[in-house]
């Protein structure tokens, strides 16, 4: 005796076994696969582990009230030289990025767009050392401004500028062509599209574009070595024949000298540098995923 | 149209700047170009000469006596290095993208996703102090000589002497963190926009989940992972701070095992400029120009060629991520 639902089953084909090797191999495929993130995010933890627990312990107030003196002192004329050269930087590079980036997305389809948009993805792979040694070999030297504001600001805003006219260009590119199409109906010409409707609905992203390119111009190095030098005093105002300070130097000088003085200045100096570039990363995210939510 | 033609114009800064770059360096550069020749990349030294001499005429431009300027050395310790970054950071970023596109949860694969390519906003001054502050210390005491005493025995390159933590294998491993988050959060890009339906086929035919991914959706991906990699390459090719800091800026040395200090080509421009500076001739600099022009040049034409690629194989669509 047996029931219906008894019947159907044994005649249905039995389920064939996976067999063992192939289970096995996908085991370990996961396996492998999430030993390689989980390497990767302790590495992360392990990098941001010895910059916070070393930089916090090397934080002090005078730190940021007193200037560099010899292997000890403070960052003061760093800080102030940070933000004096990629402020200058950005303000050189802010206009031309974002007018590029409007080029190249209200005008897809022309070639010189299409060069545009291939340089500036170019332009962001270009070693910084190579854009520092330009701003040595041409600014410093030929142009005679010596190790200067000016040289360090032009240098940083080649840095930055690919990457402005990169998220200008694909924040304009979220706009829908409705609004341009509404616009252009109502008898707008192309300045007043740009400027009065996909300049203002995009702006957020472009805005968070900008400051992605401060982080990276606040975290270069090698393109400043050689063109703003470092000084020890605060910055005199001249904007050429004036060398002037700044953190990532600080990180990559006194980590080399064999005072605890000095390692501390290169801690403390690291801790607000990686600070700066991950609060502006972090806030970044936080404002393209609201906007891609919408 | 004037208003474009203003646009038209403030964009031209772009190829202008990088026209400008490549230009340049090349016009500052010619003498060295002449006066160092094709030998410039085979000979591997490089000597500032007698500075304390009288400058000499060499092929018809002013040097010091027993100058000579050659990047061999530079070019063996750039690709090395290049080479050991890609052969450690693609598998990881390969493996580590399977895992957070397939096997991560929604709600957590965008935070897990951030946390990790985070790792490209780090400055690379700030990879520089980590790799002297605690992986050098780490990898010549604990892990170097287990590699020599346990893979040593075998190959010869990876033999001792094990040195002083600064070197090749160091620089290497640095450098190929640096890179890894390129190649992961682009492949992650790709594997996510796979489309379902060949995941729900090869699951129809009875594949595992595993195998689905591996010999069905990877495979998908596969021209995107080569450009990832060019740009991987680009970026290796070209990094200056970190490199600088771990890998023992070696002169005039070829590395024997894979311990031994290098340096490469971008680091090399920042650890000579001081002394460069001391040459009346001014051909230290000019060689340094030369070698800047040869890094400008190279990085240009594997980034041109892996955005290249990128654009092709994708029908077009540009991708922000890196």
């Amino acid at each position: 005796m047996s029931t219906i639902a008894e019947m159907v089953q044994r005649r249905l084909p039995k389920p064939r076994q996976i067999r063992l090797s192939r289970r096995f191999g996908s085991l370990a495929g996961w396996t492998l696969t999430g030993a390689c993130l989980l390497v990767l995010s302790a590495l992360m933890v392990w990098i941001l582990v010895v910059v916070f627990m070393r930089g916090i312990g090397a934080l002090k107030l005078s730190i940021f009230t007193t200037v560099t003196q010899g292997n000890g002192g403070g960052l003061l004329n760093a800080i102030e030289g940070t933000l004096v050269l990629s402020g200058g930087a950005l303000l050189l590079a802010v206009p031309f990025g974002i007018a590029s980036g409007i080029y190249s997305s209200e005008y897809p389809g022309s070639p010189w767009s299409k060069t545009i948009r291939f340089f500036a993805d170019v332009l962001v792979g270009v070693p910084s050392i190579v854009v520092g040694y330009f701003g040595y070999v041409g600014m410093v030297q030929w142009l005679g401004w010596n190790f200067s504001v000016a040289a360090g600001s032009i240098s940083l805003a080649i840095i930055s500028l690919p990457y402005i006219c990169r998220t200008t260009e694909f924040a304009l590119r979220q706009v829908p062509n409705d609004l341009r199409d509404a616009a252009y109906s109502l008898g707008a010409n192309e300045r007043r599209v740009v400027f009065g409707i996909c300049l203002p609905a995009a702006m957020p992203s472009i805005l968070t574009g900008v400051l992605l390119a401060l982080a990276v111009s606040v975290g270069e190095t090698a393109p400043l070595l050689y063109t703003a030098g470092w000084s020890n005093f605060m910055w005199d105002g001249r904007l050429t024949h004036s060398p002037i300070g700044y953190l990532t130097y600080a990180i990559w000088t006194f980590i080399n000298e064999p005072f605890a003085s000095a390692n501390r200045l290169a801690y403390a100096a690291a801790l607000l540098v990686t600070g700066f570039v991950l609060i502006i990363n972090v806030f970044a995210r936080l404002v393209l995923e609201r906007r891609a939510r919408r | 149209m004037k208003f474009r033609a203003w646009l038209a114009i403030a964009a031209g800064i772009l190829p202008a700047t990088l026209a400008a770059i490549v230009l340049f360096l090349a016009l500052y550069s010619w003498q060295a170009i002449h006066f160092n020749g094709w030998g410039f990349v085979v000979r591997d030294t490089w000597n500032l000469g007698n500075l304390y001499a009288n400058p000499i005429m060499r092929h018809g431009v002013q040097v010091q006596p027993g100058a000579t300027y050659g990047i061999l050395f530079l070019i063996a310790g750039t690709l090395l290095s290049t080479f050991l970054a890609l052969l450690f950071a693609v598998p990881v970023g390969v493996g580590a993208a399977i895992f957070l596109a397939e096997a991560v949860p929604r709600a957590l694969r965008t935070w897990i996703s951030f946390f990790v390519e985070l790792l490209m906003a780090i400055p690379s001054v700030v990879f520089g102090l980590w790799g002297y502050v605690v992986v050098i210390p780490f990898l010549s005491r604990h892990f170097f000589p287990l590699l020599a005493a346990t893979l040593g025995k075998v190959i010869p390159f990876f033999a001792g002497p094990t040195g002083s933590g600064y070197g090749l294998l160091t620089a290497g491993v640095v450098l190929a963190l640096m890179i890894v988050p390129i190649i992961a959060a682009t492949l992650r890009d790709a594997l996510v926009s796979q489309p379902v339906a060949l995941r729900e086929a090869a699951l129809g035919l009875g594949a595992t989940r595993f195998e689905a991914l591996w010999k069905v959706m990877l495979p998908g991906t596969r021209r995107t992972l080569i450009g990832a990699t060019f740009l991987a390459l680009g970026r290796a090719l070209g990094e200056t701070m970190a490199v600088l800091m771990v890998s023992g800026n070696a002169l005039n040395y070829l590395p024997h095992n894979i311990y031994n200090p290098i340096s490469t080509m971008a680091a090399f421009i920042v650890s000579q400029l001081d002394s460069a500076l001391q040459d009346p001739t001014g051909m230290a600099v000019r060689s340094l120009a030369e070698i800047a022009l040869v890094l400008a040049v190279i990085s240009v034409v594997v980034n041109a060629l892996a955005r290249l690629l990128l654009l092709m194989w994708n029908n077009g669509q540009r991708t922000l991520a890196v």
